[in-house]
């Protein structure tokens, strides 16, 4: 494993990646979209605002990250913003990944959805639609997809237990 | 999972009816309902209804030691378990900066290409039977036998194998083992032909699947196809070839696509997959480096059975792994492997304590049913029964 150092921070990244397709299509569209940036363990992950989650993957689909790959959440409870949204991304053409993250706050978490711009999207969506509650706007077809439509609760979330009764 | 009655499908017409297939449908594959428009015998809609095999691994993940979770990986995709092993372990030996020697590597390699046979080879007997073939069946499913029995001769275990663990293997394969191997994939070749003269000429066969289930490649990236439909509808892109992980850099091998789009294409690729995947094994046999089947790594892999019964700081490693596990620095990571059904990644979270904070699994077969509507529209009932072959759907693994 060729281990590369980690980069934290947005100043940090920039500085040392200013050259790397995503960054470069990033700040070409809206230098001010991106809010922070990673490079850890040979992952590069972007984080933008989630009212602009639509146009930054648009962005990065033009710069050659042609293939969406997965869609989840991760639930940060009892900290603030509660949910971060992890896009993964893939260029065939360039053989990478590159992670989107999205943060997004109670109450109500919502997003913009992405099927439009990707159909691939439309089961992950729905999937953390089902386990986080958190709303896609103007998803096609936003219904619970793993667990019974009168279900209560959204088995994912840190506050939902592992067992025994809710 | 929507609930049982029949669900309102907009513009019935007065002609259109609205089918169940499933969810306990043979060709299904397991518990996957369709509910299906059709006009006639046409198919105008097909809307899969999942989530009746949800088991929520990836909460109970979240409850388990880093080395407690190998063995839920297996019961995701029953039919691939080294890959979902290799998969996890992977993720997490990255999160670790964890080095692997190389003969675990190689050993992990062998074992996943024959894993892919495996899966090949369930896919190849049921669809085959799906179509209406059922002596293709009884042939792959002995092959399959030999198969669980080398498994079985290094794990312990048939199915459910578990055998690599964070850091390495769970122990060396036992004497005779790699010759073993060897014997069956000596034959191996001469079997696949004998399934390729059963089907490859059959004039029913042939008309079933041909021109059948087009996906353009277009749509198959759009909608997030991998493995062979991918390759099958002419984009040629395969994870072992194109970003290596555990060592197939070293390997050679021939990556098959084809452009013709349907579900004889996705025969072909696969049939061609199995002979490349039994170079594979030959190269990781001819090739086997000696040296050491774990990392050394003290705090994280258990010691050797001997040491622990003679050395007190073994016994304290191997008692603090297993009653405390191993705390892995914080951060996240992202690791896809190509698997026998497509590009699997598991995405782990890590807090810096010794359970994860989050697994998420990405599973083809969840991404590629969702081209299902695209190849089925406008075909036949029939035809839908042949499409759900050609895409390999494991439910076990689109429900988790």
């Amino acid at each position: 494993m060729t281990e590369v150092a980690t980069l934290l921070g947005r100043q940090a990244v920039l500085d040392a990646m200013g050259e790397h397709p995503a960054i470069k299509a990033v700040l070409a569209w809206n230098p001010e979209a991106l809010t922070d940036a990673k490079f850890d363990r040979n992952e590069l992950t972007l984080t933008v605002p989630p009212e602009l989650i639509r146009t930054a993957s648009a962005t990065l689909r033009d710069a050659g990250y042609n293939f969406f790959d997965d869609l989840t959440a991760v639930d940060w409870y009892p900290a603030t913003p509660r949910f971060q949204l992890s896009y993964h991304l893939l260029s065939h053409s360039m053989k990478q990944y590159v992670r989107l993250r999205v943060l997004v706050d109670e109450p109500d978490p919502s997003i913009p959805s992405i099927t439009q711009l990707w159909p691939a999207a439309n089961y992950f969506e729905r999937e953390v639609f089902d386990l986080f509650g958190i709303r896609f706007e103007e998803h096609p077809d936003l219904r619970r997809i793993m667990m019974p439509d009168n279900w209560k609760g959204h088995p994912l979330r840190k506050d939902y237990p592992v067992e025994g009764y809710r | 999972m929507s609930s049982i009655q029949t669900p309102e499908i907009t513009n019935l017409g007065g002609q259109h009816m609205v089918l169940n297939m499933g969810p306990q449908h043979p060709a299904t594959h397991g518990v996957l309902r369709l509910v299906v428009e059709i006009d006639g015998e046409t198919i105008l809609h097909v809307r899969p209804e999942i989530g009746y095999l949800h088991t929520g691994i990836e909460k109970t993940c979240e409850a388990k030691f880093y080395q407690q979770v190998i063995p839920l990986t297996d019961r995701i995709n029953y039919l691939d378990p080294l890959s979902n092993n290799l998969c996890y372990c992977l993720a997490v030996e990255k999160l670790l900066g964890l080095e692997i020697p190389e003969r675990a590597q190689w050993i992990r390699v062998l074992l996943t290409e024959l894993s892919r046979l495996n899966s090949h080879l369930i896919w190849l007997g049921t669809h085959a039977m799906d179509i209406g073939a059922l002596t293709v069946f009884l042939y792959t499913f002995r092959e399959r036998e030999e198969i669980l029995r080398l498994f079985e001769a290094v794990a312990g275990q048939r199915m459910m194998t578990s055998y690599f663990r964070i850091g390495g293997l769970s122990m060396e394969p036992p004497l005779g083992w790699f010759d073993r191997v060897q014997n069956f994939i000596k034959t191996f070749p001469e079997k696949i032909d004998e399934y390729s003269n059963l089907l490859t000429g059959n004039p029913i066969f042939m008309n079933r699947l041909k021109g059948v289930g087009y996906l353009s490649p277009e749509d198959a990236v759009a909608l997030g196809v991998t493995g062979p439909p991918l390759r099958a509808s002419g984009i040629d892109w395969d994870l072992r070839r194109d970003m290596p992980y555990s060592g197939y850099e070293k390997f050679q091998f021939k990556v098959p696509t084809s452009t013709a789009c349907d579900t004889w294409a996705r025969y072909e690729v696969r049939l061609i997959e199995m002979r490349e995947s039994t170079k594979i094994v030959q190269q990781a046999l001819d090739g086997m480096p000696e040296g050491a089947y774990k990392a050394d790594a003290p705090k994280i892999v258990l010691p050797d059975r001997e040491k622990m019964k003679t050395q007190m700081e073994a016994l304290i490693h191997h008692f603090k792994i297993v009653t405390e596990g191993f705390p892995v620095p914080s951060g996240e990571v992202y690791q896809a492997i190509e698997c026998g059904h497509g590009q699997m990644g598991y995405y782990v979270v890590a807090d810096g304590t010794a359970k994860p904070y989050r697994v998420h699994m990405r599973y083809p077969s969840f991404a590629t049913l969702q081209a299902l509507e695209t190849m089925a529209r406008g075909r036949l009932i029939a035809d839908l029964v042949a499409i759900i072959g050609s895409i390999d759907i494991v439910l076990g693994e689109i429900d988790r």
